[in-house]
């Protein structure tokens, strides 16, 4: 029996890593890459034609909530990683809010041990700051590190207490972890549905301010040069955070910073006529903060693009705006709505997609994804560019359909999806 | 000009001509309270539920009054004594309120967008009787009814709404329907009450009393709420009244007649001044008895539009 093989071909690859810009072959053996070059002529069990298609990395979304432990009625790993694999997503950062959380040992082997079980992609686990994520006591991150736990962050809430922070900062660069903050000041932002503002006034919802964000960006990030430490920010949502970020990446602060797609395609005004698909965390902001995000992508102010994918039942958001959950599902629709907006729109090159939504991510992260290299894993997306296609709440492969591109026409269609030279995508 | 919409949700989205549909329904309808027998047979046969999820006597009673001069069936729901309290939805409970045949939903809620929420969920109709912060759009209707009735117009008048701009759906309500029959309007409160961006509505903007009344033909007077959220700052009655309150010097330095409105309920000494209230320049009872005429009109309005709907089905 021969090896199981794949020969992509005639795609055009499009790597980061090796700075490849060119129309090649790609040649899969026994789950690794072995060759990447023009007209390979090795016979292999599968054979792709991607022509007229983009041969990138498998992206890299440091941004998941896959709800298992704990919500499997929202989503669990299995039905969490097909939606990833469904978006041409080969690895996953798993969001600690979970229930029980990450942020122990023997949760973190729970975890492990169904991710076994269901992943269809590569889950990568982070833990949480401080225990069940109240912002108190630090969790033993020398341990879960050795673990295999690969960042920390108290996602959903921001550490509160800046000595404890401070504390986690300078750990975190002795023992070379990465620290991811949620920046949000709940003291300014409690209560809040959508960004204060014009949108606010209308629907008599209460706000959430662009301070409530870049004023904690700021601390992140003060604390973060005073302990020597690199930090990252999660969802950049406002033109405020951007240039915060800007500076602090001026002044040779080790900074880096994420953003999700619905910031660079949507507006507050999305918001009235009271969508609960609307309502996330931090919320759609103006016009101005939509360019800001774009321009900071351009300019390499922001690193990444991760969907800060939130699946929400219907029941948690059929409901009065108020009571609806924060959040919308992401994976399966992030690569589209940002060769939509993002090249399309002028914004990065095919280059530059792949650098913020696979390569970034992955050398953030200090793992060894987001390429396409000889020996390394075959984690690669196919997907033709021009094609067009409409999202509808039925199609999702999440349990959760709570998305804010309900009825949007996209472009950019992944073909196919490849994990460790595995098909684990394929399109009808 | 033809009523269309199975709901009243808002005056937001309605456009001048379907504001004046109401206004001059609400005209006719005014007569019939004035009868020996205040009664008109046309909602008989239908049953309309007044849904409340806040305490409210005055808006609720008018509702009841108006439906049932239109001879319709009436049940109120108070939601301290009902499901609610067992978790049921408010699209649950809004189901099953149409399962029990009713021709129309009277909303009152706590939450802004509720309104919105049931209208979309159901086919019977939704009236909203107050929605958070968002709109009370017959409250408004009811406003700008007496201001037409009194001064002739909406067309070119100037009128100044005070209070807490920032938490108050009456206030919304007023904007949006005084601005589309063409008057001026002028918002006036302490900084911290006046909600960002509120100038792209196109009212004025003003944190001067004095300065706003001396430009105005009336002014609508919000009750002040002191009892809510401790999130917000808020200021001190006291102040409140030395600042803002209206009263007879402030009317009287103004050299005009200025008419004054109130929502209700009134805190005298509060927002407005005894004397002012009970004076010759008050409306503030006709407007309770206006409302039950502009209820009647929306009430018909919308059970009419939505017999039409099923019709042409």
């Amino acid at each position: 029996m021969i090896k199981e093989s794949l020969l992509i071909k005639n795609g055009r690859v499009v790597d980061p890593a090796s700075r490849t810009d060119a129309v090649k072959d790609v040649f899969v053996s026994g789950g690794k890459i072995a060759a990447i070059s023009a007209g390979i002529g090795e016979k292999a069990s599968q054979v792709i034609d991607a022509a007229g298609c983009i041969v990138m990395p498998g992206l890299v979304d440091m941004h998941v909530h896959l709800r298992e432990p704990g919500r499997e009625d929202k989503e669990n790993v299995a039905s969490g990683t097909a939606a990833a694999a469904k978006g041409g997503v080969t690895s996953v950062l798993a969001m600690p809010n979970t229930d029980p959380p990450m942020d122990s040992v023997e949760n973190v082997a729970l975890f492990k041990r169904i991710i076994r079980c269901g992943a269809k992609v590569n889950v990568f686990i982070s833990s949480a700051i401080t225990k069940g994520r109240q912002g108190k006591e630090p969790v033993a991150f020398d341990l879960l590190k050795k673990n295999g736990v690969v960042a920390f962050s108290d996602d959903g809430a921001s550490v509160e207490s800046s000595e404890i922070l401070l504390k986690a900062l300078v750990k975190s660069r002795e023992k070379g972890f990465l620290i991811i903050c949620h920046s949000e000041d709940r003291n300014l932002s409690a209560g809040g549905a959508v960004n204060l503002g014009p949108v606010s006034t209308r629907l008599g919802l209460r706000g959430i301010s662009a301070e409530s964000e870049y004023r904690r960006v700021e601390r992140d990030i003060a604390l973060a040069a005073r302990a020597k430490a690199r930090v990252h920010i999660a969802h950049v949502s406002c033109a405020e955070s951007v240039k915060v970020i800007a500076e602090a990446k001026k002044k040779g602060i080790k900074v880096t910073a994420e953003t999700a797609p619905h910031y660079f395609s949507l507006t507050e005004e999305a918001v009235l006529g009271y969508d609960t698909n609307m309502k996330m965390n931090p919320p759609l902001r103006r016009r101005e903060d939509l360019e800001a995000v774009k321009k900071g992508l351009r300019d390499g102010t922001i690193d990444v693009i991760a969907s800060d994918h939130a699946p929400h039942t219907e029941n948690e958001k059929e409901v009065e705006f108020n009571l609806a959950e924060f959040g919308v599902t992401g994976l399966e629709t992030e690569l589209s709505v940002a060769v939509t907006e993002l090249v399309y729109g002028r914004v990065l090159d095919w280059m530059g997609l792949a650098e913020k939504m696979s390569f970034v991510p992955a050398s953030i992260l200090g793992i060894k994804k987001g390429d396409i290299l000889e020996g390394r894993d075959a984690d690669i997306v196919v997907f033709s560019p021009h094609e067009e296609w409409t999202v509808k709440r039925d199609d999702f492969a999440s349990r959760s359909a709570n998305s804010c591109f309900l009825g949007r026409r996209l472009k950019g269609r992944v073909r196919y999806t490849i994990c460790s030279g595995k098909t684990i995508y394929a399109a009808e | 000009m033809i009523w269309t919409r199975k709901d009243l949700l808002g005056l937001e989205e309605l456009n001048r001509e379907e504001i004046e549909l109401i206004l001059g329904t609400a005209d006719s309808f005014k007569e019939v309270s004035s009868r020996e027998i205040k009664k008109v047979p046309a909602l008989r046969g239908k049953t309309v539920v007044n849904l409340f999820y806040e305490p409210s006597t005055r808006t609720r009673v008018s509702f009841e009054i108006a439906a049932k001069r239109l001879s319709a069936d009436v049940i109120n729901i108070a939601a301290e004594t009902s499901s609610v309290r067992k978790g049921e939805t408010l699209i649950d409970t809004g189901r099953n309120i149409q399962a029990l045949k009713a021709d129309v939903i009277v909303l009152r809620h706590g939450f802004s967008g509720a309104a919105v929420l049931l209208a979309r969920k159901l086919d019977i109709s939704v009236v909203n009787a107050g929605d958070g912060w968002h709109e009370h759009p017959t409250q408004a209707l009811l406003d700008i009814f007496t201001l037409k009735e009194k001064l002739g117009r909406i067309e070119g008048l100037r009128v100044c709404i005070v209070g807490d701009i920032a938490h108050s759906r009456v206030a919304r309500s007023n904007i949006w329907g005084l601005t589309r029959l063409g008057a001026k309007v002028t918002v006036c409160a302490p900084k911290i009450l006046i909600p960002p961006g509120i100038e792209q509505t196109g009212v004025d903007v003003s944190c001067d009393i004095e300065e706003a009344l001396s430009k105005v033909d009336a002014v609508n007077v919000l009750r002040m709420q002191f009892e809510r959220d401790a999130r917000d700052a808020f200021p001190r009655e006291i102040d409140y009244f030395r600042k803002f309150g209206i009263t007879r010097e402030r009317l009287k330095k103004t050299g005009r007649d200025i008419i004054v409105m109130h929502p209700g309920p009134l805190n005298r000494g509060i927002e407005i001044a005894s004397d002012v209230a009970d004076g010759g320049s008050s409306v503030i009872l006709e407007q309770v008895t206006n409302g039950i005429a502009v209820r009647m009109a929306v009430l018909f309005l919308v059970s009419q539009a939505h017999d039409k709907r099923i019709s042409a089905d």
